[in-house]
Formats: C-alpha cells, structure tokens, sequence
C-alpha cells in the first residue's frame, strides 16, 4: 500500500525555487531515509507533506488523501518530530508531551511512562530550562508513545548523546518489526545505513537518487588512511579503488565496499603500521554522483 | 580583570545601534513630531489669553489632573498647555520605548541563545549589556536634544529656550531611567516576557499612583518618577534638580542591573524557576486550553491593571463633584442633563482613555497566534490533528473574550469606586454599559489584527500604529480642534459618549458588522497560506 506519493512536487518561495519536480513514493512497512546536504530542501519537502507549506505544483498525497485539504484527517494517523523542537518555555516536558499525545487521539499513560523513564527525561522541568537534546527527547517520545501509522521524522537523533541515539534505533527497529512506515531525514549515514530499506537522495531541491540501499550500493564506499613500512604500489590498477591521494600520514584513499577484501589483503603485504577507516561521508556521495562531469578536488584526509 | 569585563563594549554598541537604527529613528520621529505639532497648533487655535484661559477652566478638575498631571492653569500660555497636556503622557511613551528598546538586547538576546555566542567571542562578561544600555543612554540623550531644540525653534513666545531644554530632557530622561527598571527586570527573570511585562506594570503603576496622589495628596507624588516629571514646572519654573533626580535614580537602576549581571549565570535569572507538573490537566489538552494557558499569567496582570485604572479614575469621580458643586459656571453649562451627576457627564472622557488601554491586550491576545507561529510552535499542533480553523479560531475567542473582560473590569472598579466614595453612589447599569458599549470599537481592532495575521503578517504592527493613532486623535482632537473626519476613520470615534449620549444601536452593529468580516478574511487568508 502506498502511504505517501509525491508527484512532480515544486515549492517556490518567491522566486526562489525550494523544491523542483520531486518525485517520491514511500509504501507500507517502508523505512526510507532522506538524505541531502543542508538547504537542499529535506524540511521542506516535510512541511508540504504535513499540509504546513502550500505547494505550488505537483501532486502530494498521504494515505491516499490530499495533504493540504485533508491535512487533519491525515495527521490523526502521523507522528511527526520537527527538526528543531521548539517548545513552550513555560510549560513542563510532561505538559508537552501530554498536550501532543491528546492532540492526536487517547494518551497511552504506560508507554508514554515507560519512555519518559527510558530516555532519562525529567517531564516536571519547564521547556525553558532543557538542553537542546532534552527537548529533542520532548518530541521523539510524544511520537513513539503515539499509535500512528507513518512517522515523520526530520533530523530526529540531532542533539542526543551516543546512548539516546542507540535507544531511538532500537525504536524504530521495534515500529518497523510492526510494519509502521517511517519516513526519516537525516545527516547521518550510518543510521540511514542501520535502519532504512530505502533511500532517497535530495540536492537543490531535485531527487538526484532513489532506491534500496542495494542499488545504492555503488555509492557506498569506505574511506581508508594507511600507512605501510614499504611503499605501497599497485593501488590504482585496482578495480573498485579511487581518489588515492598521498600525503605525509600515509596514503588516503577510497574503496568500494564489495571490494575491500580483496585490497586489504593486498596492503597487508606491504606491512601495516597505521590503518584508519571512515564511512562514507554525504558530501562525497554527492561529489560521487557527478564524478565523470567534472573532476572534483579531493583533500584527500579522512575525518575520523 | 575589571577592565576586561568591558572590553569590546565599542564594537558591540555599534553592532547594536546597527541592529536597531530603523527602529529607534521611528521612535525618535515619532515623539518629535508630535511634540512639535501641539504647540504650533495649539499657537494657532488659541491666539488669546481669553481662550486660553476659557480652555484652562475645562481643564481646572480632578479628572484631568488625574489623567495629565497638575499644570500651571493660573498663567495657561501655549508653552503652559504643552507642557500639562503633553508631557506626562509622552514620558510615559518615551519609558515605554526605553523599555521595549533595552529589552530586545538584553534579556531578549539572551534566551535566544545570541548572548551565548557573543560571549563566546573575545568580548567581556559585561561588554553587551554596557554596550545596550549605551545605545540607550545615546538615544535619551538626542532624544532631548532634538526635543529641546525643535521646541525652542517654533518660534512662540512662552516657549523658552530653557523651558524647551527641559522638556527635552525630561523625555530623555523618562526613557533613560525605564531603560533601567527594564534592565533590572531583565537581571531578575530569566523569561524576556514576564521580564518586559514587569517592567511595563512598574511603568503604568508609577503613572497611576501618581494619578491618584495628585488629587488627593500631591506630596506623595514624589513617590513616583512620573511625579518627578510633572514636579519640574516646565516652562514654568524649570525645577531642574529633579531632572538630576531622575538622572540619578536612573544611573542607580544601571548599577543594581550590572551588580545582579555580574553575580549571576547566563540564562538564569533571580526569581525562582519552579518545577512543574508531570502531566497536563485536562484543560490544557485543547487548543483553546492551550491558548488561555500560555497567555494565563498575562490575563491575571492586565486584569488587575485594568482594575486598579477604573479605580484609579473612580476614586477621583467624588473629588470631582465637590469640585463642581462649587463652580458655579461649570454647573450652568453641564446644566441641561437632568437626571445625570455632574461627574457622570465627565465619564466618557475617562472612558475613551480606558477603553483604549483596555484594547491592548486583547489585541496582543491575537497576535500571540503569530508570535507562536514565528517560534515555530505552531507545527507542533498543525502536524498533529489541529485544522488551521480550530486553531485561529480559539486565539479569536480567547482575544474576544479577553476584550470583554478587560474593559469590563475596568468600568467595574469605576463603579466601585466611584460608588463608594461618592454620596449619591453611581447607577450600575449606566456605568457598566457606558463602559462596554466600547466592546465594538476593540472588536474591530482585533478584527484588524486577524485580519493582517491571516493576509499580510510582515504587516502586523500596523495595528499598533492604527491604536497609537486613535489615541492621539481622541485624546487631542479636541484640544487641537481637529476636524471630525479624523475621529471617524478610527471605530472609537463612532462610539456613542454614554452616558451623555444615548446608545444607540446602529454605529455598534456597523463596527461589529465590520469586525466580523475582518475576522472571517482572516480565517480565510490563514487558511490559504504557509505557514512559516
Ligand atoms: N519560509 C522560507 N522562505 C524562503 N526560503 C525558505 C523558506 N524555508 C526554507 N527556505 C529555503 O529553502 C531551501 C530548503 O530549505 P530546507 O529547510 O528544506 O532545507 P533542509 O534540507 O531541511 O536543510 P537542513 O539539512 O539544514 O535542515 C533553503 O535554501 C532555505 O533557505
Ligand atoms: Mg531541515
């Protein structure tokens, strides 16, 4: 069943264009990741599709609805966590987190109280005084205690700590094992990686890819430094090795995931003495996408 | 040490008188341009000593010494009227622009989190709050100049140099010394909206006081730095020791508000930050609830202000009875209204005053939906399964309601007041609807806001501009013998005066017919628009 089906979607402020002809679509049991630089128009696309931001062409539907004229309808069934949650200073976190849950149907005391308690919130402070990560947990328990079919979740690990984030994965695994659709937005790629089936790929406001992280596989590649005690030769005649660089630290290169087997069984032989490996940064899928269009400098460092 | 705390407070008053030179040259224009035209108009209309006394005596009564201080009505020159129909009134806006002003840079940045960064920067710990409170200290002091001078430039007789100065630098200081009870505020609560709405009651409540103790014992007016204002006779005798006064109790207010900066933590405040409850009430679960709630604390402190202003003006109704019970002239020409108290043909003067203060809240009522919009709060209800409809519509209720109640509790306490003191008593039903028959004229206003609110947002100060206007045109227009034309674009002027006037229905329906349609296109704009 097809939960959100975005068709030729733009979004113009002014004379600026945010959005232009997206395509999206995003079915039942689905976890997709949206992935994109800043300001390439992931939260935008959100608030179109929560009937926030009026579109100006294009088709957009959720659960088969309009997203703007059935926007209520629609969002009985929607969890949504903004990107930047934004609360009342003079409310409690408790007060919040109750106010969204009844704004959306019944309020589950014991799954709400089991999640205050997990995520280590004190719900009777005031907004005002909670960190940014605190008011991230506000949201994200208001929507993982409510009963809704889709979640929307733009940026939602922005601000926690290592363990939090670990807990919201853990989270989502449980709603995804339901069969809930998740429609996540995010910087991070190795959550993208550890949770989504499906990832879609937004720049200057255009799709620039879309599919199974499988099809994707190509843009996944791993970034290694190593340093070997005699010097390491043959690297470029590799199938599946690019951008090698060499600096003082030892020479940087990138890896294409099917193959890295095969390499480090190759660079083994030259005598390891430093080895550092990164995952994939966005930027350089981007970069990857136009590779062949135009030749990309590369620093060549990885930033682990 | 010492020394660093200041460091960089140059670079950062520049900023910040960057930042805000639009809008402190609006100001500035605005107090000029009104304080200049009075006089000159005033010079015009009332060419003689004859009519200017004649105008003096309708002036001579508790009421109006309530509302605009004492004056010097013995010797009503045109620099004599200015200065007792003008000056209170405008030092009273002039704090108001110290406080709005002060408070954007002092703890309005802070709770945004644009204080962190600056301090961040190699500045020191006290450097933006030295560099905002010099912004402030260079706007009274042009304030006064161009006051000062601009007066002493028309070119009228009375109007002296020195006169002219003072004045000048009365407004300067009036705006100086709330600069600085707002900069305590901004010290003591960690919250920029309690902060300027302290500030604001400290404002109002100096005016009343003093309102109340000029009548009935002007000694403890000086009480009130309000008091200190009308006390320095300007044109008059020019008392300047008690612009020294205020200068000083200014530079005092600036001391306490560096000493509490120094000794406290960023984003925190003095006044204790309470834990709260664990779950909502059921109130809170609703739109509607939610609307009352975040604006609860402000409809408690308007409503009791708005209590103490009626009985502020009640409380002089009997002093002014016994006043014309003694004035013979008067009683001849408010004679004709049988069955009415002297005092009672005065009210509608108060009550336009009331009215128009009372129109403040309901409308900021209305505009807190796009204040909430603007911190992004809005998407939390309209991502849930809030219709745009419910939402517009319980901050339209919520205005509705909060319109209806501030005026009546206004023209409550009037009557109480006014009731207890005087002999005769006052009748109910006459004052309370004399007093809500204004109810249109606040519908219409808050009609306006809704309607920009849903139409064009960027335009909503408008409204503000359109109650200083109504302001300015009933509270002079008689004074300036402005053409009526003036008072009928504003929905005040088309009040009946109760109870002098009989009520009559058709203007009320008229304005609320109007009201309603501003509010239905707003709904409708709102509907149709991003929200951002
Ligand atoms: N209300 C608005 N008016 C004008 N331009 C806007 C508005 N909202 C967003 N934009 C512009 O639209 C573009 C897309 O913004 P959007 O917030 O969707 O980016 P994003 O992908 O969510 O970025 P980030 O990763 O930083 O959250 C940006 O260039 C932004 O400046
Ligand atoms: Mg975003």
């Amino acid at each position: 069943m097809e939960m959100i089906r975005i068709t030729n979607l733009t979004k113009k402020f002014g004379s600026f264009t945010a959005l232009n002809g997206v395509d999206l679509t995003v079915n039942g049991g689905e976890v997709l990741g949206f992935i994109g630089p800043n300001g390439s128009g992931k939260t935008t696309t959100i608030r179109v599709l929560l009937g926030i931001l009026k579109k100006t062409e294009g088709d957009v539907a959720v659960f088969g609805k309009d997203a703007w004229a059935d926007a209520v309808e629609i969002h009985k069934r929607i969890a949504y966590v903004p990107g930047d949650v934004n609360l009342w200073p003079n409310l409690t976190g408790g007060e919040v987190i109750d106010l969204f849950l009844s704004l959306r149907g019944t309020i589950d005391t014991d799954k709400r109280d089991q999640l205050i308690e997990k995520f280590h919130l004190d719900p009777t402070k005031k907004c005002r005084t909670y960190s940014k990560g605190n008011r991230q947990k506000v949201g994200l328990i208001a929507a993982l205690a409510s009963d809704a079919d889709l979640f929307i979740l733009d940026e939602p690990t922005s601000g926690l700590d290592p363990l939090m984030e670990r807990l919201f994965q853990e989270h989502v695994n449980e709603l995804r094992a339901e069969g809930k659709c998740i429609f996540l937005s995010s910087h991070i790629l190795s959550e993208v990686e550890k949770l989504c089936d499906r990832v879609a790929i937004i720049r200057e406001g255009e799709i620039i890819e879309s599919g199974s992280l499988a099809d994707l596989r190509h843009l996944t590649r791993t970034h290694l430094l190593v340093k070997t005690k005699t010097p390491l030769t043959d690297l470029t005649f590799f199938d599946g090795v690019h951008e090698v660089h060499e600096s003082e630290n030892g020479l940087s290169f990138q890896v294409d995931s099917e193959k890295i087997d095969e390499i480090i069984r190759h660079i083994s032989r030259f005598g390891i003495e430093k080895i550092e490996s990164a995952p994939p940064k966005l930027e350089d899928l981007f970069m990857r996408h136009y590779e062949g269009k135009k030749e990309v400098p590369s620093g060549g460092e990885t930033d682990d | 040490m010492t020394n660093q705390s200041f460091s960089n407070t140059g670079a950062l008053a520049t900023f910040i008188f960057r930042l805000d030179r639009l809008r402190m040259l609006w100001w500035l224009v605005g107090l000029t341009f009104f304080t200049l035209i009075v006089p000159a108009a005033l010079a015009n209309l009332y060419s003689s000593d004859q009519e200017r006394q004649a105008v003096a005596e309708t002036m001579t009564n508790p009421a109006m010494t309530a509302m605009v201080g004492p004056g010097d009505l013995d010797n009503y020159t045109v620099a004599a009227m200015t200065a007792h129909q003008m000056l209170l009134m405008t030092a009273v806006i002039a704090g108001l622009m110290g406080i709005l002003l002060i408070m954007r840079h002092t703890r309005g940045d802070e709770e945004d989190g644009k204080l962190e960064l600056i301090q961040a920067l190699p500045t020191g710990r006290m450097a933006y709050l030295h560099a905002a409170v010099l912004v402030q200290l260079l706007l009274a002091v042009v304030l006064a100049l161009v006051i000062g001078f601009g007066l002493a430039a028309l070119n009228i007789d009375s109007v002296t140099v020195a006169g002219s100065l003072l004045y000048g630098a009365l407004l300067g200081a009036s705006a100086f010394f709330f600069a600085g009870v707002a900069a305590v505020f901004a010290q003591l609560s960690a919250n920029t909206r309690s902060a300027t709405g302290m500030s604001i009651a400290v404002l109002l409540g100096a005016y009343l006081f003093r309102a109340v103790t000029d009548v009935v014992n002007d000694d403890l007016s000086w009480l009130s730095p309000f008091g200190w204002v009308t006390k320095a006779e300007v044109y008059t005798s020019n008392q300047w020791h008690l612009l020294l006064i205020m200068i000083g109790a200014a530079l005092l207010l600036f001391v306490a508000a560096y000493y509490l900066n120094a000794i406290r933590d960023l984003q925190r405040g003095f006044l204790p930050e309470r834990t709260g409850k664990r779950t909502a009430s059921r109130l809170l679960l609703h739109p509607l609830g939610l609307a009352l709630r975040l604006q609860r604390t402000g409809l408690i402190a308007w409503a009791a202000g708005m209590a103490v202003l009626g009985v502020s003006y009640g409380s002089v109704l009997e002093d002014m009875e016994t006043f014309f019970a003694s004035n013979e002239m008067i009683q001849q020409m408010l004679a004709p209204e049988e069955d009415l108290t002297l005092a009672e043909q005065f009210l509608p003067t108060l009550f336009v005053v009331i009215a128009i203060v009372a129109v403040i809240p309901p409308v900021m009522a209305m505009n807190k939906l796009r204040s909430e919009e603007r911190h992004e709060r809005l998407e939390h209800l309209l991502g849930r399964a809030v219709s745009r409809h419910q939402l517009f519509g319980a901050y339209l209720t919520f205005a509705l309601f909060n319109g209806a109640l501030m005026m009546f509790l206004a023209t409550l306490g009037l009557w109480a007041a006014g009731d207890a003191s005087m002999d005769e008593g006052l009748s109910f039903t006459t004052i309370i609807s004399s007093g809500m028959v204004f109810f249109p004229a606040a519908f219409v206003m808050i009609g306006l806001a809704a309607f920009l609110i849903g139409f064009a947002p960027k335009l909503l100060t408008g409204v503000w501009l359109y109650i200083l206007y109504t302001f300015f045109v009933l509270y002079l227009g008689n004074l300036l013998d402005l053409h009526d034309w003036y008072g009928y674009i504003t929905p005040f002027g088309h009040i009946p005066e109760a109870p002098a006037e009989t009520i009559t229905a058709l203007p009320l329906i008229t304005l609320s017919v109007i009201a309603a349609v501003l509010c239905a296109l707003g709904f409708a704009g709102f509907r149709r628009r991003d929200i951002d």
